[in-house]
C-alpha cells in the first residue's frame, strides 16, 4: 500500500517527462493527485498495520501528515493545472509590475515531474520509521522543490532558490550528524546500533542522556531549518514568496509539516528516555522565539506573499510551542497543524489570484479586492480571520487547546507571551488584509480574465474544512489526532 | 591497519588547511578531489566483520563521486561561467589559516572529551571529522563566490562522512547510499544554479544576491 503511494507519483513523473503535449500532462498531474488522495483516504479508513522492524509504515502521526500533504497536493494541482494553461496562452506577455520583468516560465514537463517527485518524497518522509531513511527523504524534498521555486525564471526567484538550496542543505547536513549521534547513543547502551524509531522508543531508558541530548539539539537545528523555526528561517520568506502560488501553498502547508514530523519523532525518543522536559523546553523556547520574530516582520510588511510566509514561521513556532509543552497541548498542536495547512494553502492560492489580477505583490498597490475579485476577496477576508485564530474557525479551537494546556500546567507566562505574539501578528495582518479587500479597485488591465472555478474552488474547499474543524471534529478524526499525540507522548484533552 | 587510517586522517587535516589557504579555484577543486579519494578508502580500512562488499560499495561509490564526478561537475561550471579564477575571500587567507588552526585545537579538545563507542577505528576520527565539517562551514560563510559555497558544502559532507565511519557497522548500507545519492543530486542542482546565476547576473558572487530582504523599518 505504502509503496504504491510512493511509486505512483514517481511513475507519473517519469511519464510526464516523456509526454510532449501539455494538456494530457496536466490531466496526468491531476489524475495522479486524485489517485494519491483516494489511496490516502483508504489508509485513513482502513489503517495498514505497521510491521515491527519495518522501515516504512504509516502510524497515526504519519497518516495525519500524509492526509494533509495529499489533500493539499490535490487542491494545489487543480489550481496549478489551470494556471499553467493560462500562463501558456499568455506566453511572453505577462509582466510583473514590481520589477517590469517578463515571466519566462521553466519547461512545463520539468515542473510537473518535480511536483510529482516532491509528492513521492513527502510521502516517504511521513512514512519513514527509520531516521536515516527520513533524512534521505527530507533532503530529496529539498532537491525536488528547488527547481519549482525557480519556475518563473526571474533574478529574484533565482536568488531565493540559491538561498533555499544552500541553507536547507547545510541545515539538513547537521541533522545527519544528529542521526549519527543517535546511533552512538544506541550502541553505547550495549546493544546494536539502530535508527528505527519504535525500537529506540522501546529501549528508551537505556539510552545515555548526554548523547541523546546532543543528538536532539542537532536534529532540532537541522530539521528546524527546514521547518522554518527562527533564527534558521532566513530562507523561508524568500522561497515562499518567489515560488509560484500553488508551490508556495504546498511548501507552507505540507512541507513544513513534514519537517515538523521529523522533529516530533526525535522528541518522542527523548520523551521515552526520560528527557521529555529537556527536549520539550527547547522546542517550546524555539517556538516562542519564532513567533516573536515572525510577528515583528509581519507588522509593516509591504509584500503580501512575504507576509503569508512570515505567518507560516509564526504558526510553525506555535506548533513547536504546543509540542514542547506536552500533554494536551500536543493534541492541540496536531489539530493546529491540520488547520494551518488548510488555511495557509488557501491563502497562498488566493494570493495567486491577487497576483495575477493586479500583477504586483505590494500590499499598498492592491485595493478593492472585494469588487475586482468578488469571490477571492471575500475568501481573503474569511482567511484573515481563519489564519489569526478567530472563532468559528478551527484555528481558534486548536490555539485555545494549546494555551489552555499551558495555563493548566502552570506555565501562564509562556502562554501570555504566545498570546502577545499572536496579537501583534493579528494587528499586522488585519491592516494589510483589510486594505487589500476594501476600498476602490485600480483599473483592470487587459490581461484580466476574472475568476474561474479552478482558481477559487480549492481555496473555498480548504477554508470550509477549517471552518468545519472549528464547529465539529468528526469522531474518527479526533481519535486519529489523539493517537498521533500519544505517539509523541501527549494525550487527548 | 590503524596506522593507515591515522595517516589518512592526518592527510585530511592537511588538505583542510590547504583548502583554507587556497587562492585558486582550480586548486581547491583538485584538493577536494584528493580528499574524496582518500575518504573512499576509509570504509575498507575501518571494516570489521559484516559483508566486505558493503564497504567496497560505499567506499567505491564515495570515491568515484567525490574524486571524479564532483570535480568534473565543478570544473565544468567554472569553465562555463568563465569565472575569475581567484577565490575572493571575505576573510583573508592568512586569517583563515590562523582561525583554522584555532578550530583544529578546539576540535581535538572537544574530541578528547567525548566518550567514544569501544569499536571506533581510530580515536582521531571524531576531531578530524569535526574539523572538516567546520572547514566546510567556514568556506560557505567566508568566501564570496557561489561556487566556493558548493566547495564548502562538499567539504562539510566529507567531514560528516568521516564522522560516520565511527559507526560504519551500525548505519545500514541502503541509508548510506541514499545519503550519497542525495549529496550527488544536491551538488548537481547547485552546479546548475551556479550556471544560471552567472547567466542571469554576469557574476557568481553570492554576496550580491541581496535583492530579497526586509526593508529597514
Amino acid at each position: 500500500m505504502i509503496w504504491t503511494l510512493i511509486g505512483l507519483p514517481l511513475l507519473a513523473a517519469l511519464a510526464s517527462l516523456r509526454m510532449r503535449a501539455d494538456r494530457p500532462r496536466r490531466a496526468l498531474l491531476v489524475a495522479t493527485a486524485v489517485a494519491h488522495a483516494a489511496l490516502t483516504g483508504i489508509c485513513w479508513i482502513w489503517p495498514p498495520a505497521v510491521a515491527p522492524g519495518a522501515w516504512v509504515g504509516l502510524d497515526a502521526a504519519g497518516r495525519l501528515f500524509l492526509g494533509l500533504a495529499s489533500g493539499l497536493f490535490l487542491a494545489a494541482t487543480i489550481y496549478a493545472a489551470h494556471s499553467l494553461g493560462r500562463g501558456r496562452e499568455a506566453r511572453g506577455r505577462l509582466t510583473e509590475a514590481d520589477t517590469g520583468s517578463v515571466f519566462v516560465n521553466a519547461p512545463e514537463a520539468v515542473f510537473t515531474a518535480c511536483l510529482l517527485v516532491f509528492l513521492a518524497a513527502m510521502t516517504l518522509t511521513v512514512a519513514s520509521q527509520h531516521l536515516g531513511l527520513l533524512w534521505v527523504a527530507m533532503e530529496a524534498t529539498t532537491l525536488a522543490t528547488a527547481p519549482l521555486i525557480y519556475f518563473h525564471r526571474q533574478p529574484s526567484s533565482l536568488e531565493a532558490t540559491w538561498k533555499y538550496l544552500l541553507v536547507c542543505s547545510v541545515g539538513i547536513a547537521l541533522a545527519l550528524l544528529g542521526n549519527f549521534l543517535i546511533v552512538v547513543a544506541a550502541t553505547a547502551s550495549g546493544a546494536a546500533g539502530t535508527l528505527l524509531v519504535p525500537e529506540l522508543i522501546a529501549r528508551g531508558a537505556q539510552l545515555p542522556a548526554p548523547w541523546l541530548q546532543a543528538a536532539f539539539a542537532f536534529l532540532l537545528v537541522g530539521y528546524g531549518t527546514k521547518m522554518g523555526l527562527a533564527p534558521m528561517h532566513t530562507w523561508l520568506p524568500d522561497a515562499h514568496s518567489e515560488a509560484p502560488s500553488p508551490v508556495s501553498a504546498l511548501l507552507s502547508g505540507a512541507l513544513l509539516n513534514c519537517a515538523f514530523l521529523g522533529i516530533l519523532r526525535a522528541h518522542a525518543i527523548c520523551a521515552a528516555a526520560g528527557l521529555g522536559a529537556f527536549s520539550g523546553n527547547l522546542l517550546a523556547g524555539f517556538g516562542l522565539v519564532s513567533m516573536f520574530v515572525a510577528a515583528a516582520f509581519i507588522v509593516g510588511q509591504t509584500d503580501y506573499k512575504r507576509m503569508l510566509a512570515y505567518s507560516s514561521v509564526e504558526h510553525m513556532g506555535l506548533l513547536a510551542f504546543g509540542a514542547g509543552l506536552g500533554g494536551a497541548a500536543i493534541y492541540g498542536a496536531m489539530l493546529h497543524a491540520a488547520n494551518h495547512s488548510a488555511v495557509k494553502a488557501a491563502l497562498f492560492l488566493l494570493a495567486g489570484n491577487f497576483l495575477s489580477a493586479y500583477r504586483t505583490k505590494s500590499i499598498a498597490r492592491v485595493g478593492g479586492g472585494l469588487r475586482r475579485l468578488p469571490i477571492s476577496g471575500a475568501l481573503w477576508l474569511a482567511g484573515l480571520f481563519a489564519i489569526t485564530g478567530s472563532p468559528p474557525f478551527g484555528t481558534f479551537a486548536s490555539e485555545f487547546t494549546m494555551l489552555q494546556a499551558a495555563f493548566a500546567q502552570g506555565r501562564g507566562a509562556w502562554a501570555i507571551a504566545a498570546l502577545a505574539a499572536l496579537a501583534i501578528a493579528f494587528a499586522g495582518m488585519a491592516k494589510a488584509f483589510l486594505g487589500m479587500s476594501l476600498g476602490r479597485a485600480p483599473e483592470a488591465t487587459a490581461a484580466d480574465e476574472g475568476e474561474r472555478w479552478p482558481t477559487v474552488l480549492p481555496a473555498l474547499a480548504l477554508l470550509s474544512l477549517s471552518l468545519l474543524l472549528g464547529l465539529w471534529i468528526p469522531q474518527g478524526f479526533a481519535s486519529l489526532l489523539g493517537q498521533a499525540a500519544q505517539l509523541i507522548g501527549g494525550g487527548a484533552p | 591497519m590503524n596506522n593507515t587510517i591515522d595517516l589518512i586522517l592526518v592527510a585530511l587535516v592537511l588538505t583542510d588547511l590547504i583548502l583554507l589557504g587556497a587562492s585558486r579555484l582550480r586548486n581547491a577543486i583538485r584538493i577536494l578531489a584528493a580528499q574524496g579519494l582518500m575518504l573512499g578508502l576509509l570504509p575498507l580500512l575501518a571494516h570489521r566483520g559484516g559483508p566486505i562488499w558493503h564497504a567496497l560499495l560505499l567506499g567505491g561509490g564515495s570515491a568515484v563521486l567525490k574524486g571524479f564526478v564532483f570535480p568534473a561537475l565543478l570544473n565544468r561550471a567554472l569553465r562555463e561561467t568563465n569565472a575569475n579564477r581567484e577565490i575572493e575571500p571575505f576573510v583573508g587567507y592568512v586569517a583563515s589559516l590562523l582561525i583554522g588552526v584555532g578550530a583544529l585545537a578546539l576540535s581535538f579538545w572537544f574530541g578528547a572529551r567525548l566518550p567514544l563507542p569501544a569499536a571506533t577505528p581510530s580515536q582521531w576520527l571524531v576531531p578530524t571529522g569535526l574539523f572538516t565539517v567546520w572547514t566546510g562551514l567556514f568556506l560557505i560563510v567566508a568566501r564570496r563566490k557561489a561556487i566556493t559555497q558548493v566547495l564548502g558544502y562538499v567539504a562539510m559532507e566529507n567531514g560528516i562522512f568521516a564522522l560516520g565511519m565511527v559507526l560504519v557497522e551500525a548505519m545500514p548500507l541502503l541509508v548510506e547510499l541514499g545519503v550519497l545519492l542525495d549529496v550527488f543530486a544536491a551538488v548537481f542542482v547547485m552546479g546548475i544554479i551556479v550556471f544560471q546565476i552567472n547567466r542571469e547576473f554576469d557574476h557568481i558572487d553570492s554576496d550580491q544576491l541581496s535583492a530579497l530582504k526586509e526593508d529597514a523599518p
